[in-house]
Parts: C-alpha cells; structure tokens; sequence
C-alpha cells in the first residue's frame, strides 16, 4: 500500500480534480446536491488516505532526508528546453500533503453543514474541489513551471470562491482586488522563471538545487542572481500577503468562511511561504535577499498585528492574525531555517483553520452579524465552538503545551541566533518578533472576551452548530493541541527530517522560553483586564476617544489601500489618459493625414487626364524627344547642352 | 549625278506634298496631296533598286488606302469642306518638337560614318524576295494573313454596331 | 549604278518625313487628318528600310520584307481606325478631335 501510494503520488491531486469534473457535469447539473458534496468529501478522503500513506512511506526512510524521490515525465520541449511533467517527494512535500488533505477534509465535511441551503450548493463544491486539487498539485510539483501553472489555478479558485456570493458588490471587488493583487506578484515569478531557465537551462527543482550553487561558473553575475532572487520573490509577497501586497488578504473575507479558512488559513496562502522554501537554495546565494525577505516578513508581522488590534469583525481580525503569521513564516525563511518556517506553517494550518471554522460556527448561528462587539456570552450557548477557539487562543498565543508555542518558540530561536551570528539588524527583526507575539496574544484574546465572554447581547439567539460543523472543530482543536509536540527542542523530530543546511542540534534555550510564555501571558492578561474585568470597556472606549490618531492608524489599515487608489488614480489614470490623446491625436492624425494626402493629391492630379488624344501624343513624342537626345548625345553632353556646369 | 538630280527632285516633290498635306485647309486637297506623297515615295523606292515594293507601295496605298480615306470623308463629312483641317490648338508647341525630332536624326546620321556593302541589288528582286518570304519568313507572312483577316472582321463589326438602332440584324 | 548618294540622305530624308507627320497628328483638328499624317510616317519608316537594305544588305533582302509587313500592318491600321473614326463621328456629330474627351476625369 505504501509502496503503491509512494509511486503513484499523482493520484493525490487528482482525485479531487475528478470529483470536480464529476460535480460540474454529472451531479449539478442533475440537481443532486448532497451526491455532490459526498463525492468531494469521499475524493478529498481518498487523497487524505493516499497522503497518510506517502507520509509514512517518506518518513519511515531516512533516504528522503537527502534525497527527494522524483518522477516526472516529458510534457513538451524542443532544443535546449526540456519541460515535464512529474512529482517530488520529499519530507517537506509529505508533510505538506498530509496537512493539506487533513484539513481539507476537515472543512469539506464542515462546508457540508456550513452550505446547506445556498442555492449554488454543488457549484460550491466543484470550486472547493478544484481548489483542492490544484494546492495539492503545486505541492508536490517536481519543477517550477508546473508548480506556476497550480499558482494561477489556486489563484482563480481563490477568486471564483471569494467572489462566491455574486450577488453581493464587495464580493466581488474582493475577488477581483484578489486576483488583481496577486497578479502583480505573479509578474514578478514569472519573469524570474524565465531568467532562471535561460540562465540555468532548467526548471526541475531538484536539477537546479545542483546547478545554481555554482552560479560564477555559469556566467551569472552576481548582480543578475539578485534579480532573480528580487523577481521571484514578488509572486511570494503576492500570494502570502506580505506587505505590500497584503491588501487583498481581509478583503477575501467577503467569501463564505470554509474558503476563509481553507484558502486563506491554511493552504493558499502558505503556497508563496512552500515557493521560496522550495528555492531557498537559490535565496542563499544572495544574503542580501535573505535579509530582505527576513525584514519584509518581521515587519508583516508587527504591521499586520497593530491593524488587527482595533479590528471589529470577527474575520477580519483573523485575516490580519494569518498576515502577521504569514510574516512569522517569512521571517523565519528569510534567516536561513526552512524547518522553523515549515513547523509554524504546521501547526498554523491547524489552529487558524479552527478558529476560524468556530468562527464560521458563530456567523452561522447568528446569521451573519460579524462586529464582535455585538456579540457576548456565546460560550453558554455554543460550548463547543467556544472551548475549541479558546484552544486556538492558547495556540496562536503560544502558552505551552499546545501547538503554536513550539513553533514560534523555534522562530524566534532562529531569529536571535542569526542576530548573533553577525547580522545585527537581527536584533530589530527580534524585538518586532517578540512585540507581535505579545500583540498576537492581546487580539485574538480581545476577541475572545469580546465575543465569547461577558454578557450576553439579547438581540442575538445563538445555538450550537450541527455536528458536521462542530466534529473538524473538535478534531482540529486536538491538532492544534499535540501537533506542536513533533518538534520540541529536547526531542526535535521535525529539525531532523525537514530542514535545509545543517540540522539545528542547539541546545534549548530556556530563557527565550521563558520569554515568549511571559510575552503570552501578558497580552491574554491585558486583555482580560481591558475587555473581561471592565465590564463595559470603558478604558479602552476612552482611550480610543482621546489618542484618535493612533486609533484611525490602526482601525483604518494605516490607509494603504486609499494610497493604492490614490496612487492609481493619478498615475494609472493619468498615464492612460496621456497615451489615450497621443493616440487620437497623433497616431490617428499620421494615418488620416496620409489618406488626406493621398485624397488631395488625387483629387488635384486627375485633371492632367484630360481625354484629348493629341495631348497625349504631344507628351509622348516629346519625352521620346528627350530620351533620343540624350542616349545620342549622352549624358555630359546633355547637361552641358542644358547650361548644366560639368 | 544623275542620281543626285533624281533624288533632289523626288525628295523636293516629296516634302513638298507632304507640308501641304498638314498645312492645307481643306481636307480633301489634303488627301489628294497625300496620294502625291505615295507616289514619291515609290519613286524613291525605284531609285533604290526596290521595284516590287515601289508597285505594292502604288497599289496599297495611293489605290487602297487613299481611296478609303476619301470615302470615309464622303461619308461622314457633312458641314464646311473648306475648313475641315484646320489646326488645333497646339501647333506652336508641336513645332519644336517636330524640328527636334529632325535635328536628332540628322545630326545622328551625319555624325556617322558609314561603311556600305558596295554590292549591287540583285536584279530581278522578285525573284530572290519570294523564297525569302515565303520559307525564311514563313511565319510572319502567316500571321499577316491572319492579322488582316482579324482586321477586316472586325471592321465590319465596327461599323455594324453602330448602325443597328435598337435593331439587331 | 555607280551612286555617289549614301544612306545619310536618305535618313534626311526619312526623318523629314517623319517629323511632318508628327506635326500632322499633334496639331491636326481633323482625325481623317490625324489618320493621313500616321500614314505619311509609315511611309517615311518604309523610305528608311529599303534605303538601309540597299547599302546594307542587298543580298538578304532583309529591309525590303521587314518594309512589305510595315504595309501590310499600315493598311490593316487604316481600314480599322477609319471604321471607328466613323464610328465616333456619327456619335458625336463633329470630326474634332479634341470632341472625343470622354475618358478625362
């Protein structure tokens, strides 16, 4: 069974692509929507099965830890370019895999009660399935071309699933700034793409992890390799919404919440985090670039986590905790440690996507009323759904022993020893790091006291979700709580199996420990004090009232998207204008002008066609005239004759 | 020298007919001084030893084609004979251009200097023309023939046309 | 004949001819006209050949056959521009050349 899973690793994406072709031509059009759902569910459990057998096949074989096990067949090419078709498994796409198929199940049994009764309910899980099938696809691609060609298909899932509710304008604004935003960044890798296979000859991962060390010998410049690096990178910042092209992360929350959490939590957005992780090879080349990418992603994290403080609905507020996470991951890419930034991706995945299915539950049973102000007490009614975000609060807080502890823990170890290791703006990257585990801590237990805790809102008349939304809740929350324990600094499996350089075989350091439970603690503490023990917030409503510049800094996003409107406005439609005048003007004008000319010329030429035939003649002898004098006389001759000096 | 007197009298007859030709104002005297020119030109044509063509020249154009021209103009000349050919308007133009076209010609040929076969014409040229036409030029002779035969329908053709009123007979 | 006469009077001569013609066909008003004065060049043509094939090519006859076509081919042109000469004329009425402008602008 192993063996078979192993060598047939393509089964994986496919399965739930043929459940896609299955829905869109058998059972939406026949109207049999619960055949739908089960068919993807029943797809996405195959693939889950056939992951958990790869994952025990890849990590019960040490062989993999060097060598990834690659197979691929020849898609098209001609002289000098070879491209193919193929599947690369390793420990880091193993794991990938089976998160991915995990929690994908996860969510597609949850969609099954979250959905029910929406007219588009088959439609839903085509896309669901679709989307499945392309982030498993670009997961376990074996080169680079092929892993773009499941970006762009991830991306126009992710836009047909955020623009899901058609019917509502903001819907589709946000699908569209989705796509729109990421293609900027897809630019950008695509680009570098194509630079790396003119330079290198080649877009197979594994071929280029051989070549590109060796980059001088090849003739690329340095200068040219940070291009490269620079380039690539955009369709990153891009897709794992990384400053500045992070605009269009809460906007998507205008999709209906599975796709919030599985897109936008767990799978999606973590493909540009698994893209550089795949060619850190490449980054470390260029330090320059790792500094960039480490900086970039620190400061993600504090940007994002200041927005989230202030934030009202409760999807937003998640939104902004999965760009400040994503920052985490960057960062941790950006000083050198793929297992770090792998590990949070881990156990991210799994108590983001919890959090934000409870908060799908919420949404659900108060029919759609999001401002967390607005809502209060919700644990007595909906004890499942509470106790399991609380869990994700713990996680994403980072108190031990649950998940998001060890993995931020193991961040920010990477990041001080980096700083310590010459790299002083470490130091600035390390206190950003800390500063945002505190944040991240004091929102989302804002969130929680605002929302779950304190008095009930009478208006509101909450109930416990079915069973199909609250079991992945539960199975999600017990993830969330022993996921973390793979990589522990005392019994590092994970360092061992996933990792790029050398494994990290340092000892614990029991101070950052400490540190990063203090920095938990203190933010649920604040949080508490401001929002559960101040009953009617009266400190925090001051506070806002008096220091408004610092609140609308934060609550208004620090206006980056009125500066992108702003910015479009007068240089997009500025330009567009200028170029719209030069062609009227000029480039019609050279055309109309030449058909003008033509006209007029015309118009005065054809009076010398008089229709008198002596006329003619008259021409005729004399032009004979002419030429007979000059071949008898010859040309000096004729010039002279003519008064010509010769 | 008695060619020369020959000549000089033929050549004076010739240019003669033929200015009064293009400056006559009525037009059947022109043609009439036409048929002059034809018949200097056979003279001319004897002189040079040509006999067979000076008589063709004699009985195509001064018996054919004048005799045609006059009954085209019978037939369609219907107001003021006496000042049917005057000239048009561009006659001060087309004077350079005629006394241009001479000079190139004559100062081309004056310029030259020629070097003549010294060799009589046979005799009896009819004799010699003959095979010559007849096998070397066998082609050309053919293609004449139909060329005339072409010509001469389409005349017909010509003038037909224009008579039928509504009346295609 | 002994002849002290070379082709360079005869060329004169042609080309004499030649020019009066031309000035038939430009500054004539008549086209019966215009027709006679193309006539007269044909002639000074054939004047032109058979002076050259008596200095020249006695022997071959060259320039007396090339003239025999040169007025075959002139009284085919005759009887066909009269034909249509007569043509336009019964058209238009007039024997003025400078009458027959329908093909102008």
């Amino acid at each position: 069974m192993v063996e078979y899973a192993l060598n047939h690793a393509w089964l994986v994406p496919l399965l739930p692509v043929l459940s896609f072709v299955l829905i869109v031509f058998l059972t939406r059009p026949l109207k049999m929507k619960r055949l739908s759902s089960f068919i993807a569910v029943a797809a996405m459990l195959g693939s889950f099965v056939i992951a958990t057998a790869i994952a025990i096949g890849v990590f019960s074989n040490h062989e993999f830890i060097e060598k990834s096990m690659t197979y691929s067949i020849r898609w098209f090419g001609m002289e000098g370019l070879n491209i193919n078709v193929g599947v690369m498994l390793d420990p880091t796409s193993a794991m990938m895999i089976f998160m991915v198929t995990m929690v994908a199940t996860l969510i597609f049994i949850y969609s099954t009660g979250y959905m029910k009764g929406d007219p588009r309910y088959s439609t839903f899980f085509a896309y669901l399935s679709l989307f499945g099938g392309s982030m498993l696809g670009l997961v376990i691609s074996s080169n680079l071309l092929q892993m773009f060609v499941f970006w762009e298909l991830v991306g126009l899932c992710s836009y047909l699933l955020i623009g899901f509710y058609n019917y509502k304008v903001s819907a589709r604004e946000a699908a569209k700034k989705a796509f729109i935003t990421t293609r900027v960044g897809d630019f950008g890798l695509l680009l570098g793409m194509l630079f790396l296979q003119i330079k290198f000859g080649t877009l197979e991962l594994a071929e280029l992890a051989e070549v590109v060390p060796m980059f001088e010998s090849l003739g690329v410049s340095a200068g040219m390799l940070t291009l490269m690096v620079v380039l690539l990178f955009l369709g990153p910042i891009a897709k794992s919404g990384q400053f500045p092209l992070h605009v269009w992360l809460p906007d998507a929350m205008e999709g209906p919440t599975p796709v919030s959490a599985l897109i936008h939590a767990a799978t999606m957005v973590v493909a540009g985090v698994y893209l550089v992780g795949r060619i850190l090879f490449l980054f470390v080349q260029v330090p320059t670039a790792m500094t960039v990418v480490a900086f970039i992603g620190a400061f993600t994290a504090i940007f994002a986590a200041i927005i989230a403080i202030t934030q009202r609905e409760i999807k937003r507020i998640l939104a902004y905790s999965t760009v400040s996470q994503l920052g985490y991951m960057m960062l941790a890419l950006g000083v050198g440690s793929l297992a770090a930034s792998m590990f949070h991706l881990w156990t991210h995945a799994f108590f983001k996507a919890l959090m934000f299915l409870a908060a799908g539950s919420v949404l659900h049973a108060l029919h759609d009323k999001a401002d967390v102000w607005e809502m209060g007490g919700l644990i007595k009614k909906m004890p499942i759904t509470g106790w399991t975000f609380v869990i994700g609060g713990l996680a994403i807080a980072g108190i031990p022993p649950f998940a998001g502890f060890w993995s931020k823990d193991e961040i920010l170890l990477v990041t001080w020893e980096w700083a310590q290791h010459g790299h002083a703006i470490g130091y600035l990257l390390f206190a950003f790091a800390a500063i945002t585990a505190f944040l991240t801590a004091f929102y989302i237990w804002r969130l929680i006291f605002l929302a779950f805790f304190g008095e009930e809102n009478p208006e509101n008349h909450p109930h416990e979700s079915p069973l199909n939304m609250t079991i992945p809740l539960i199975i999600l929350a017990v993830m969330a709580t022993v996921s973390g324990l793979v990589g522990t600094p005392w019994a590092n499996v994970w360092g061992e199996w996933i990792h790029y350089g050398e494994v990290h075989h340092a000892d614990p350091s029991y101070i950052l420990m400490l540190m990063s439970v203090v920095l938990g603690l203190a933010g649920i503490g604040l949080a508490y004090v401001l929002y559960h023990k101040d009953a009617n917030r009266v400190w925090v409503k001051e506070f806002a009232r008096k220091y408004p510049a610092l609140y609308n800094l934060s609550y208004r996003k620090f206006y980056v998207d009125e500066f992108y409107a702003w910015f479009t406005k007068i240089f997009v439609d500025g330009t567009a204008k200028e170029a719209y005048w030069f062609d009227i003007y000029i480039v019609d004008g050279i055309v109309n002008g030449l058909a003008a000319l033509t006209r007029g010329s015309g118009g005065a030429l054809r009076y010398i066609q008089t229709g008198k035939l002596q006329t003619y003649a008259l021409v005729f002898f004399l032009a004979v005239l002419v030429i007979s004098v000059v071949l008898t006389l010859g040309k000096a001759d004729t010039i002279a004759l003519l008064g010509g000096v010769r | 020298m008695g060619e020369l007197i020959a000549f000089i009298i033929l050549a004076v007859c010739l240019l003669g007919s033929a200015l009064l030709v293009v400056t006559l104002r009525d037009i059947v005297h022109a043609v009439l001084c036409v048929i002059l020119v034809f018949f200097s030109v056979a003279g001319i044509f004897i002189m040079l030893n040509a006999d067979f063509l000076a008589i063709v020249q004699v009985v195509v154009y001064a018996g054919g084609v004048s005799i045609l021209v006059v009954f085209g103009i019978m037939t369609v000349q219907r107001i003021d004979i006496h000042n049917s050919n005057t000239a048009n308007s561009r006659f001060l133009v087309a004077i350079p251009i005629v006394a241009g076209t001479f000079l190139v010609a004559a100062i081309a040929a004056a310029r030259n200097i020629w070097t003549p076969a010294n060799v009589l014409v046979p005799e009896n040229d009819i004799f010699y023309l003959a095979p010559i036409l007849l096998e070397n030029y066998v082609i050309p002779f053919e293609a004449a023939a139909i060329l005339l035969t072409v010509a001469l329908t389409g005349a017909l053709l010509l003038v037909k046309e224009v008579k039928g009123n509504g009346n295609k007979s | 004949m002994e002849t002290s006469l070379n082709p360079s009077y005869f060329i004169f001569l042609s080309a004499a001819l030649f020019a009066i013609g031309v000035y038939g066909v430009i500054a004539k008003k008549n086209i019966i006209a215009v027709l006679v004065s193309i006539e007269m060049m044909l002639a000074a043509v054939n004047i032109n050949l058979v002076a050259f094939n008596k200095f020249f090519t006695p022997e071959a006859f060259i320039g007396q056959i090339f003239a025999i076509f040169v007025i075959t081919v002139a009284a085919v042109e005759i009887g066909l521009g009269l034909a249509l000469a007569i043509a336009l004329i019964r058209k238009r009425g007039t024997t003025n050349l400078d009458d027959f402008d329908w093909l102008k602008w």
